[in-house]
């Protein structure tokens, strides 16, 4: 499987510009996060709020503009309630106060008919009527003496209920009237009816007292629908009232609907209690809701000029933000970089130390096998061939230990970008330790190897992996004491990932050095450390995809565990 | 004609102080390469040496403790010390401590020759 990968990589190689093309790829996501998650946060209240706003609004201008006008309908079904009862009581009153005998009278009639049209007026006729629904006697402008009621409807209903109002009807000069029946008994146990028409001027004055302004039409209609006052809407008297009036119990009820004609409505409506009409208020929803259109159209301009201008503002913010990032990241990484390159340096530094020191053996050797040649010829001992070829091999061998130095010395200072090839760790791990083998020599410091030859090779950069170590193992040689133990582990952590570790019994950590080990310009080599050592170590860790892992006890010694993985980091990550 | 002069040479690196030694040799010197402290020791404890040439970077016990242990058992030895080369300092200490001198590596052996003269009081040498 890894064979692929190594195509992808190999083709990947040129890592510098690669990394630069992708590098604007997460900004723009990163931009986008922030975008999404400042319009989530601004607008999701902001429009919850307008629209809680809106709703709330709406309410309170329809209850503002509607409550009155619910008011003032329940106020005139009330005063038609009242004025019907006074009607009808005045007629009680005559006829409770007179009896039969006296009402039978025409001239009696005629004068309590003058005095109720001057009291009260509107009246029309005035009519007795006895058991068998004979009219006995009549005042009024129609000929309507001795006319049988008896099959009429109103008559038996006023004999049952004792009282009745009809409904509007045509009447005298073809002005609306409204008839009103009495009903009482005589001494002997019969029941004879008084009966007055009046017209409806009445009503529409009570109408008119409700000072309503001229969008609005109220009339009456009984509980077949059919109109009892004239409506500015909805035709003349006596018409069909096109609207459907539900069947309620008495009292004020709000609706909104669309009528016939497609008007948007409100509708008010109140039942009397003891008549058979109701009061029917109607209210053009276009005049009720002006004031919400208007504030609502206000409203939504502020919307979305607000909207506009918290998208713009998170847009351009978000990008300056972004952009300020991404310069940050790009000085951080420069100033990484010249960290790293310092630390470099201050390695090769105190590498070329160790290394002057480490090729003085060869060339002492070199120096003494040479001389030795030269005096052999100089004094005539020359002959013995075989004395002379080992020297000379000698002196081959200490320059072929010298080029090994140098070469690893070389081949540690030359490379400071990253560079991915397949690597043994073992084999890195044993190669930076010969850095510092003369040192471990000379200090007679216990060595071990717990090298794992099972393994899998890595995919890494070697400068980079010998560098981490050569920090961690000169930081171990600087804890342990002469005679110190330093221990080299590697294994296979899992199927991707590498292990390797250098375990000294040294003089450990505390907490509080442990914490800080990392961060850069953190030493506790007062006077001669950068303190940037273990930071740059753990830069480059994470930039080969890797974690670092330490582990101290003072008194005891310091693991550092460094966990490679087998395929470098990008391959999966981003996009 | 006196008998010729005796020195002792004390280094790990095999191959440069037994070639030092024969060069000796060569010139009419006494030599015997050692090559460890506890080697040098044991010879100067059983043998007559003249000069002792000590390589300063050993494991095990390195030069100056050698030294000191030599100065122990023989104040009057006189002791010249190898360092390498940057490692003046311990050179120094060694004269401070009471080598004779110090010498360099890669070693210049004329040089060599005229500190061991020196130090046996110009001595006139065998050879």
């Amino acid at each position: 499987m890894n064979k692929e990968n190594w195509w992808q990589r190999l083709k990947n190689r040129l890592p510098e510009r690669g990394e630069k093309k992708r590098l604007p790829q997460r900004y723009r996501k990163l931009q986008r996060y922030i975008v999404l998650l400042m319009l989530l946060v601004t607008l999701i209240p902001l429009t919850v709020m307008a629209v809680t706003n809106a709703m709330q609004y709406q309410k309170n201008i329809q209850a503002e503009r509607i409550t009155p006008m619910r008011a003032i309908a329940s106020k005139a079904a009330h005063s038609f309630e009242i004025f019907l009862e006074e009607r009808l009581s005045a007629i009680h009153f005559i006829a409770s106060s007179y009896s039969f005998e006296i009402l039978s009278g025409e001239a009696t009639l005629h004068r309590i008919f003058r005095i109720l049209r001057e009291e009260y007026g509107g009246y029309v006729d005035l009519g007795l009527i006895n058991a068998k629904g004979k009219q006995i006697s009549y005042t009024g402008p129609y000929d309507l003496l001795n006319k049988d009621y008896s099959n009429q409807q109103w008559f038996n209903e006023a004999r049952v209920r004792g009282v009745f109002i009809s409904d509007v009807f045509m009447g005298y000069r073809d002005l609306p009237h409204i008839a009103l029946a009495v009903q009482n008994l005589n001494d002997q146990g019969e029941s004879w009816i008084l009966r007055a028409t009046m017209d409806t001027k009445k009503f529409d004055n009570l109408i008119s007292t409700m000072g309503l302004d001229p969008v609005k039409d109220v009339f009456l209609v009984n509980s077949q629908g059919t109109l009892q006052t004239d409506s500015k809407l909805y035709g003349k008297v006596l018409h069909q009232c096109p609207l459907e009036i539900p069947e309620t119990e008495p009292g004020t009820y709000v609706r909104e609907t669309t009528d016939p004609e497609g008007r948007e409505i409100v509708m008010i409506y109140s039942r009397l209690i003891k008549h058979d009409f109701t009061l029917v208020m109607i209210l053009p929803k276009t005049s009720v809701f002006k004031a919400w259109h208007s504030l609502k159209q206000e409203m939504s301009y502020m919307f979305v000029i607000s909207v506009v201008l918290i998208v713009l503002v998170i847009f351009s913010s978000t990008r300056l933000l972004v952009k300020r990032i991404r310069e940050a990241d790009e000085k951080r990484e420069i100033a990484f970089r010249e960290l790293e390159y310092t630390q470099k340096l201050s390695s090769i530094g105190r590498l070329a130390a160790g290394v002057a020191h480490e090729i003085n053996n060869p060339l002492s050797i070199i120096n003494e096998k040479a001389g030795l040649l030269k005096d052999l010829v100089d004094h005539d001992m020359h002959h013995d061939k075989e004395k002379l070829m080992r020297s000379v091999s000698q002196v081959l061998h200490s320059v072929s230990r010298c080029r090994d130095i140098t070469h690893r010395l070389l081949g540690f200072a030359r490379r400071i970008g990253v560079e991915y090839e397949l690597l043994d760790a073992n084999e890195v791990l044993t190669e930076t330790l010969g850095f510092l083998e003369k040192e471990a020599h000379h200090r007679n410091l216990d060595i071990r190897y717990r090298l794992s030859e099972e393994i899998p090779k890595i995919y890494s950069d070697r400068g980079q992996l010998q560098q981490v170590f050569l920090n961690i193992l000169t930081n171990a040689f600087a804890a342990v004491d002469d005679g110190g133990r330093v221990t080299l582990s590697s294994w296979q952590k899992d199927a991707q990932t590498v292990g390797v570790s250098i375990q000294d019994n040294g003089h450990g950590m505390d907490e509080e050095t442990k914490r800080q080990i990392f961060e850069p310009f953190f030493s506790t080599k007062k006077g001669y450390g950068t303190g940037l050592g273990l930071s740059i170590t753990y830069g480059i860790i994470k930039k080969l995809g890797g974690e670092i892992k330490v582990d101290s006890k003072v008194g005891e010694g310091t693991t550092f565990s460094i966990f490679l993985p087998q395929n470098p980091p990008g391959e999966t990550e981003d996009e | 004609m006196s008998d010729p002069t005796a020195i002792l040479l004390v280094d790990d690196e095999e191959e440069f102080v037994s070639t030092l030694a024969e060069r000796l040799e060569i010139r009419g010197f006494e030599s015997k390469a050692a090559y460890s402290g506890d080697q040098a020791l044991s010879l100067i404890e059983n043998n007559d040496y003249d000069v002792v040439v000590l390589d300063v970077k050993m494991p095990g016990m390195d030069g100056l403790e050698v030294m000191d242990q030599i100065k122990a058992r023989r104040p009057e030895m006189p002791v010249i010390l190898l360092t390498g080369h940057g490692s003046t300092k311990e050179g120094m200490e060694g004269m401070q401590k009471g080598a004779f001198d110090y010498l360099m590596k890669p070693l210049d052996i004329d040089e060599l020759i005229s500190k061991v003269q020196e130090a046996l009081g110009g001595r006139p040498e065998s050879g």
